[in-house]
């Protein structure tokens, strides 16, 4: 038989290879995007147009379209996803129907991304006659990141001490305000977070937007503010690219003699923008949660 | 005689059917404090929350019979809860301050029930402070987070947001048992003196704490109230074998 402490010994040295193996595969993998795409990315690359046959096309509408398509996603499912949070928290009974609607939320979540995209063309696209546009991708993307929102909002309120709602309660608040004014400021941190982690997903997500927010941009006139406008950036009912789509397709059809390189740039300004959101996320939730607690 | 503050009748309480109190009937003296006492899991906690009707937040909980106060049974469904319990103050084992700064804990309570001058919220922070003797070490960072402050100045700290409110009864659940022995001291002196103004219920597990501070002393055990009467009799000449076995420390 083994002595014990070799045994642990064995264990710690397998458990840190393990991680060391994950830790290396990761950092080769963002390496070599980075490293291949870094080059290649510069102001005039994030903010010119694309070109079809010529050399030297940029982002620029690409970008502007995944942060425009992510915002008006975001304005869809935080509320809906805070409600729906706060309500499978602090309101539903516990039970069978309860069971059932968070057996839902996670199935939703889990479809694959293909499929999203599929039901957005069908239903979005052409049933409701949205046309391929950001708000048909937006409404797709909603499918992913509801389901993310409300598990985010119940986890965050479910994460708040006992105590501390009880002593709302007692003091004689409603149970609204005790959710709003005394559990949410604990919650808000662990729920921002978790929204902004999301956005990540949203950020990349290209399969679901193929066929919903559609292939191609309007010639966007970054002049034209009006919503209205068929070439106005702003307006949501238009078809946009995004830059996850964008890379998929110079990848597999691109023209330009500089499409690889084009492809490399676009995928490590992706790759920056999710690390962006993460770093933002984690520095927001301590800075919210020292300004609420007003702790150093 | 004092006046009676709260009156139980007949209150039985389960958890998920299985009982955790027992058709128990108590009166609570105001300006006086009475000590629940019995071994974890008898029940006394159980009904002590049953008291604000805080266990209607607990899935499974059921809670029948009648509290009295004054003429209203305030265990009736029709009962306003949250105005209720606007009547009735808590403090809990840990110290549970707001995530808000020592002035906005104290001021959140009254604010919300209507009081909006500034002045007046100022003057509810200092008198409520001063009452729960937290106002020396206090005043001068009243607006620095709660969470900064030890746990004997955090208990206190949550004393004085239930008084905020205008309470006539205060409940405590083991007030002093996280607190370390110079904290306990301040929390006990604290109660002796705000008995001079509410009805104070309080659980412990100290025997010593519930003969220093209470003038009655209720002993539950398993779910029953076995025996009610003033602390000095109970501590001195128990009329219940099982009272006398648990006061001299033969079990729980």
């Amino acid at each position: 038989m083994m002595k014990a402490k070799t045994v642990d010994k064995i264990a710690t040295a397998v458990i840190i290879s393990v991680a060391a193996f994950i830790v290396i595969l990761l950092a080769g993998l963002l390496g070599y995007i980075l490293v291949r795409g870094l080059g290649h990315v510069s102001v005039d690359f994030l903010t010119s147009p694309p070109e079809t046959i010529s050399e030297g096309g940029g982002i620029g509408p690409q970008l502007f379209n995944s942060l425009f398509l992510l915002f008006l996603t975001m304005i869809i499912t935080v509320p809906l996803g805070l409600g729906a949070g706060i309500y499978m928290s602090e309101y539903a009974k516990p039970g069978r129907v309860t069971d059932f609607i968070r057996l839902l939320v996670e199935v939703l979540s889990s479809f694959p991304s293909i499929v999203v995209g599929l039901f957005g063309l069908l239903v979005l696209v052409n049933m409701f006659g949205l046309g391929f546009s950001l708000f048909a991708g937006a409404l797709a993307l909603t499918v992913f990141n509801l389901p993310l929102m409300v598990r985010i909002t119940e986890q965050g309120l479910k994460s708040v001490p006992r105590e501390q709602k009880e002593a709302g309660l007692a003091l004689g608040l409603s149970k609204w305000k005790t959710i709003t004014s005394i559990m949410m400021p604990i919650a808000i941190p662990v729920i921002l977070t978790g929204t902004i982690l999301a956005s990540g997903r949203v950020f990349g997500e290209a399969a679901a937007l193929l066929f919903t927010a559609g292939m191609s941009s309007p010639r966007l006139d970054f002049s034209d503010w009006n919503p209205l406008s068929p070439f106005s950036p702003l307006n949501p009912f238009r078809p946009a690219e995004t830059l996850a789509v964008h890379i998929w397709k110079i990848n597999s059809e691109g023209l330009a003699p500089d499409a690889a390189e084009i492809a490399a740039g676009a995928s490590a300004v992706l790759i920056i923008t999710v690390l962006l959101f993460n770093l933002v996320a984690r520095w927001l939730g301590r800075l919210i949660h020292r300004k609420f607690t007003a702790s150093k | 005689m004092h006046e009676i503050g709260l009156s139980a009748k007949n209150l039985y309480v389960s958890y998920n059917d299985k009982p955790a109190v027992k058709n128990v009937s108590l009166d609570f003296a105001s300006k006086q404090v009475t000590a629940l006492i019995g071994p974890s899991g008898c029940g006394k906690s159980t009904f002590l929350r049953s008291l604000n009707r805080m266990n209607d937040t607990i899935p499974g909980a059921k809670v029948t019979g009648e509290i009295w106060i004054g003429d209203e049974n305030i265990n009736s469904p029709k009962t306003d809860v949250v105005s209720l319990r606007q009547k009735i103050g808590m403090v809990w084992q840990r110290p549970n301050p707001f995530h808000k700064s020592i002035y906005e804990n104290i001021a959140f309570g009254p604010r919300y029930h209507g009081i909006k001058n500034k002045k007046k919220l100022d003057e509810i922070v200092e008198e409520s402070l001063k009452k729960a003797a937290l106002w020396n070490e206090t005043k001068d960072r009243l607006h620095t987070s709660a969470l900064a402050l030890s746990g004997g100045q955090q208990q206190r700290l949550c004393i004085a947001r239930s008084i905020a409110v205008k309470p006539s009864i205060i409940l405590m659940d083991e007030p002093a048992s996280a607190l370390d022995p110079v904290s306990t001291a301040k929390i006990e002196e604290l109660i002796t003196e705000l008995k001079q103004e509410y009805c104070i219920i309080i659980v412990t597990h100290n025997m010593q704490q519930a003969a220093r501070i209470s003038e009655k002393t209720a002993f539950f055990l398993m779910g029953d109230l076995v025996e009610y009467d003033s602390t000095d009799k109970m501590f001195t000449d128990p009329q219940k074998k099982q009272t006398s076995d648990y006061i001299s420390g033969r079990f729980g």
